[in-house]
């Protein structure tokens, strides 16, 4: 039997004073890849948000391996084996890309992922690492951004809208690389606004619409028309 | 005219001690303590207390200010300040503009309005030839030295080590930073820390080299002030570099008429913020 790590029952959150998830329901076993689609403003990263106690919500509406984490402090969420990479990649830009990723490690979480290890990975950040993180491309942004949640040795990490402001092909690229982690048992939550990426990296695949969940089922299985109906809600 | 540089710069160095503090929290938390001028007069006065307790041993006075200043400066950040920081920036100043007139009032109340000083036992008035006629004092020497290794370990202490790779990453996303197992506040916490080891010396610097009254507080804090708006708040050099042209406008000014001094220091303050709003060496992130 599969270890549930991530659990959110009936999660509610706001955003500043709109209500922006309305009782999410949503299960993360351990090694699975779960992608969310849905349009703008569907809640999706305001949930990624909540599960990392960067947004506040009830303690019990989340849990992580068993654990009631709603609302705990974004530092010992990550140092339980959760972490994220941000929408819109936020690294810190008077760091440099080697410091960007001991950034990531500061938690000091044991495990497989370390500078040298990521290098091989991606080794253009090896070729860059004393540069300005910001003076790096888009897709060298988002490996720097993608090593610095790996650093931490997670368990489960949650990727918010990868693909955001990238070329196709860099974002071929860069989901080529995932299955580095998660051939390794790594689970993993994806946010993306591009289906069809969605559909073809997960196992499972959520669609969000207005703070709820309207579709779910395992990602082979959905036709193009049930998303549709689901992501636009006609 | 050597003269008057070599004693610009000295003086430049006393501002760099005032400067470096209001540098290192305005880097670090975006805060404006507005109390920075008090709190220099405060160590001032603690060390003039502190002292004839230690026979007045001057290493034996620092082994005591300094960690009280480093314990200080956490407490009120991490009891008082972090409390105010937020988006609005009022919070902050309201708060530390506050802790001014508290600190002024107890220093008079607690030490009279008498000006005080620091005995340094005849070393403020030693001085060393340099050649050529010209002389200068030992302990404006000493004072820029300070200030130099001071601008110097805060500078490498932010480029090259875990600690400072936590300040500027929190300066830069806060959020972020805490994602990554950072407590904010505890890193506030140990940047005002610093800063207030800085204002400790600053004010037992001061106190050696002149006297101290309760409500000298606020124009060292516009001399800080002014060296670090000059200097364009890009770095600790920067702050350096502001306090020396401060210093080296004020002596100019002194020279010039002896009633000039300071204003001629306002006058390039003024210049700077006309002619280069972003200071002399701004931060050059993208």
């Amino acid at each position: 039997m599969s270890v549930t790590l991530v659990e959110t029952h009936g999660l509610t959150a706001h955003y500043g004073d709109a209500q922006a998830l309305f009782g999410i329901d949503f299960r993360l076993e351990a090694g699975e890849v779960v992608a969310i689609i849905g349009a703008n403003g569907a809640g999706k990263s305001t949930f990624l948000k909540a599960l990392t106690g960067l947004v506040r919500c009830a303690r019990d509406a989340v849990r992580f391996r068993g654990q009631p984490v709603g609302s705990v402090a974004p530092g010992s969420i990550v140092r339980m084996g959760l972490a994220m990479v941000p929408e819109g990649r936020r690294l810190f830009p008077s760091l440099s890309v080697e410091e960007n990723l001991l950034m990531g490690a500061f938690a000091r979480r044991p495990g497989p992922w370390h500078l040298q290890r990521l290098f091989k990975l991606f080794p253009i950040l090896e070729e860059k690492r004393c540069s300005p993180a910001t003076s790096l491309s888009g897709g060298q942004q988002q490996m720097v951004a993608i090593g610095r949640a790996l650093m931490g040795n997670p368990e489960v990490l949650l990727c918010d809208e990868l693909s955001l402001g990238l070329a196709p092909i860099v974002i071929k690229e860069i989901y080529e690389a995932m299955p580095a982690f998660t051939s390794e048992g790594m689970s993993l939550v994806i946010v993306e606004q591009d289906v069809s990426v969605a559909q073809r990296v997960s196992q499972r695949m959520m669609c969000f619409q207005e703070g709820r969940v309207s579709l779910e089922g395992a990602s082979n299985a959905l036709t193009r028309e049930q998303i549709g109906r689901a992501y636009f809600g006609v | 005219m050597i003269d008057t540089l070599i004693q610009g710069l000295l003086l430049g160095g006393l501002y760099a001690l005032f400067a470096l503090g209001l540098s290192l929290m305005f880097g670090v938390m975006r805060l404006t303590n507005t109390a920075q001028g008090d709190f220099i007069v405060l160590s001032a006065f603690a060390a003039i207390a502190i002292a004839p307790l230690v026979a007045m041993q001057p290493v034996a006075v620092a082994a005591l200010l300094l960690p009280l200043a480093f314990g200080f400066g956490y407490a009120l950040q991490r009891w008082v300040l972090n409390g105010t920081l937020g988006r609005d920036p009022l919070p902050s100043l309201v708060v530390t503009f506050g802790l001014s007139i508290v600190i002024q009032n107890m220093l008079l109340e607690v030490f009279s309005a008498d000006p005080r000083s620091l005995d340094s036992g005849g070393f403020n008035t030693r001085s060393i030839g340099i050649g050529d006629g010209l002389a200068v004092g030992a302990l404006p020497l000493a004072i820029f030295g300070v200030a130099l290794l001071c601008t110097l370990a805060l500078q490498s202490l932010f480029d090259h080590t875990k600690v400072g790779r936590a300040f500027r990453a929190v300066s830069d996303d806060r959020e972020i930073a805490e994602l990554m197992g950072l407590d904010a506040h505890k890193v506030y916490a140990l940047a005002t820390a610093l800063a207030f080891i800085v204002i400790a010396l600053a004010g037992s610097l001061q106190a050696m080299r002149t006297t101290v009254a309760p409500s000298d507080g606020p124009l060292l804090l516009l001399f800080a002030f002014e060296a670090v708006i000059i200097g364009g708040m890009g770095s600790f050099w920067g702050t350096f570099a502001g306090a020396m042209v401060l210093g080296l406008a004020q002596q100019i000014g002194f020279r010039l008429d002896p009633g000039w001094g300071i204003w001629f220091g306002h006058l390039v303050f003024l210049a700077v913020l006309v002619v280069r709003p972003q200071g002399l060496f701004p931060r050059t992130r993208t």
